[in-house]
């Protein structure tokens, strides 16, 4: 306890020190903003790797992968293949190119300045703003589980302890400060996950055999009593994907891999991070870092996770789920009880990185969706930016820690990180994916396309997730109040889109507007503007 | 195979690997490529600018 705290106090005095260090170099609005556009690309690809890998993907999708199995080692080759090598080569280069020539500070912005709307620029700043909460409480909710585990203090007490901590360096620094502290955290990040791994295997008795030893789990009587509901639902053990048609497939496939894996192309604060680098070479040199970060972090989580089971079965009879306490405490409770107490504090300090490092980026990018986005550039007021930032900010934390308390009572069968995630970051696909490959490669596209597009997107997402797909909308219960049953489709022929995540319907359906919108609605945009987005 | 028998789980287990080999050959490949931006940046606009000239005339 003592050795946790001391540490706790060393690495906190650390990321202060990096606070304080942006503080002092940030001079300008660019610099609050961008990071001035002239970070290095080791911290530029760890900063995008600790943002992008958070507690959500460790304790969230850790414990989901404690759960339903190896199968969302899916999601780490989606967020490797999309998220580190076609975000940085197809869409980087381009996406830092176009946000230089446009003078764009903020994802809303680059798309605003793109088809010169303050429309799009507003809309994309108040869905940030409005919707991100959703996922910095699940973040906050995954540092929370692990500070309420490992030091047995109360839900509340460890939340808003760790919510004033992030809230203090982002405040301080904008986001010179939240990227250094963003690599430092990447680093440990890095290093913890390498030993959790390698640890685990070897205590298993080598890969083939850890492997083996779970595969045959199942096989046990006693398990297969535990696990009759999921099995139920088409578990069909951890080394195996669930039975293809049955909505645990759908979830796993549907939600989890498609929802986050394609997410995260247009997730706003990752975005932003192509424009503070200077040159393609940077992004070149950061897909190598990036590659490597996401493999160690999350492929490790996505193997612990299912691991875990064997060590949980063996103390206490019961799988992972069961003897933990629900998904989201599968990890923090294995690295409680199974590792060793030196390694505990190493690994304790990671996870609190990766959630500090993804939530200050996430309070940066709605303090400046509301400041930059809605404020001065949709509204067209003058004031300062900085403090409006900042007090948008302030305004989004408070939101997402009532968001993260609340989350603490729903049921805990639930994967509530994990779902929190993947519902915002399909809401993102559907809203800003179309349009944001459209900014940066498709010319002579009209403005009007690209609005139908998002607002479609937008609009089918949130029916989507409040009236169809039964796992949300059963948690909103707006669909109970006011139709009597937990999803719409329900107890009808079309039962079955119950289990189809929104992001299977509409980001087709923003595709289709976006299509139709271009066909009918010209582009009016002058060849000046064009020119200078493309920069030929 | 290393314990895991769904060819499903052994494929996403090997593409996580692969991927990431990809990546580090392609950052080691293009290590110092790119570095003069704005000119590296101009010859590669205006080759697109041609190109999508050329599709526009024969549309």
């Amino acid at each position: 306890m003592l050795g946790n705290t001391i540490a706790l106090l060393v690495y906190l005095f650390i990321i202060s020190f990096f606070g304080f260090l942006g503080y002092r170099h940030t001079k300008t609005s660019t610099d609050y903003l961008l990071g001035g556009r002239q970070i290095h690309p080791m911290i530029m690809a760890l900063s995008y790797g600790a943002t992008f890998i958070s507690t959500s993907a460790i304790v969230g999708f850790g414990g989901a992968a404690g759960t339903l199995g190896m199968g969302l080692l899916w999601l780490t080759f989606l967020n490797i293949l999309l998220g580190i090598f076609i975000a940085f080569v197809v869409f980087g280069k381009r996406t830092r190119r176009m946000g230089y020539s446009l003078d764009a500070h903020t994802f809303p912005e680059l798309l605003g300045n793109r088809f010169d709307s303050k429309f799009i620029q507003g809309f994309a700043g108040v869905v940030i703003f409005l919707f991100m909460p959703i996922y910095t409480a699940a973040v906050l909710k995954g540092g929370t589980d692990f500070i309420q585990t490992h030091f047995g203090i109360s839900y509340e007490i460890s939340l808003l302890f760790f919510a004033a901590v992030v809230a203090l360096y982002v405040w301080m620094g904008g986001l010179k400060g939240v990227m250094y502290t963003d690599a430092f955290q990447g680093g440990i990040m890095f290093l913890g996950m390498i030993f959790l791994i390698i640890y685990t295997y070897s205590k298993l008795g080598g890969v083939t055999s850890a492997h083996d030893q779970l595969t045959h789990l199942f096989d046990n009587p006693d398990v297969q009593e535990q696990t009759a509901g999921l099995v139920k639902g088409g578990f069909a053990g951890w080394t195996s994907m669930p039975k293809t048609g049955s909505p645990t497939w759908w979830s796993l496939i549907t939600t989890i891999i498609m929802g986050v894996g394609i997410g995260v192309l247009a997730q706003p604060p990752l975005v932003v991070r192509f424009m503070t680098v200077k040159s393609n070479r940077e992004l070149n040199r950061a897909v190598v870092s990036g590659g490597i970060f996401i493999l160690v972090t999350t492929g490790v989580a996505y193997i612990i996770g299912p691991l875990s089971n064997l060590f949980f079965f063996e103390e206490t009879g019961s799988i992972a789920t069961i003897a933990a306490g629900g998904n989201d405490k599968i990890i923090p409770m294995f690295i409680k009880n199974y590792v060793p107490g030196w390694f505990g504090v190493i690994f304790f300090l990671a996870l609190v990185a990766a959630a500090m490092s993804t939530l200050s980026s996430q309070f940066h990018a709605m303090g400046t969706a509301v400041g930059r986005d809605v404020y001065e550039k949709a509204m067209n007021k003058k004031g300062n930016t900085i403090l409006i930032t900042k007090t948008g900010i302030l305004v989004a934390i408070l939101i997402s820690v009532t968001l993260a308390y609340l989350a603490n009572q729903l049921d805990t069968s639930m994967q509530i990180i994990a779902t929190g995630t993947a519902m915002f970051f399909g809401l993102c696909a559907a809203s800003f994916l179309p349009a944001y490959i459209s900014a940066l490669f498709i010319r002579t596209i009209s403005k009007e396309a690209i609005i139908a597009g998002m607002v479609t997107g937008f609009v089918v997402g949130i029916f989507w997730i409040f009236f169809i797909h039964e796992k949300e909308a059963s948690s909103l219960q707006l669909c109970m109040a006011l139709f009597n049953k937990t999803s719409l489709v329900k107890e009808t022929g079309l039962a079955k889109l119950a289990m189809v995540d929104p992001i299977v319907v509409a980001l087709p359906s923003s595709v289709i507007a976006t299509t139709i919108g271009a066909l009918v609605k010209k582009c009016t945009l002058s060849q000046q503007h064009l020119d200078k987005c493309f920069k030929a | 195979m290393i314990g895991i028998s769904d060819s499903w789980i052994l494929l996403a287990y090997l593409l996580c690997a692969l991927s990431t080999i990809a990546c580090v050959v392609y950052g080691v490949i293009n290590w110092n490529k790119g570095a003069k931006s704005e000119s590296d940046d101009f010859q590669e606009e205006s080759d697109w600018k041609k190109k999508e000239s050329e599709i526009e005339e024969s549309l």
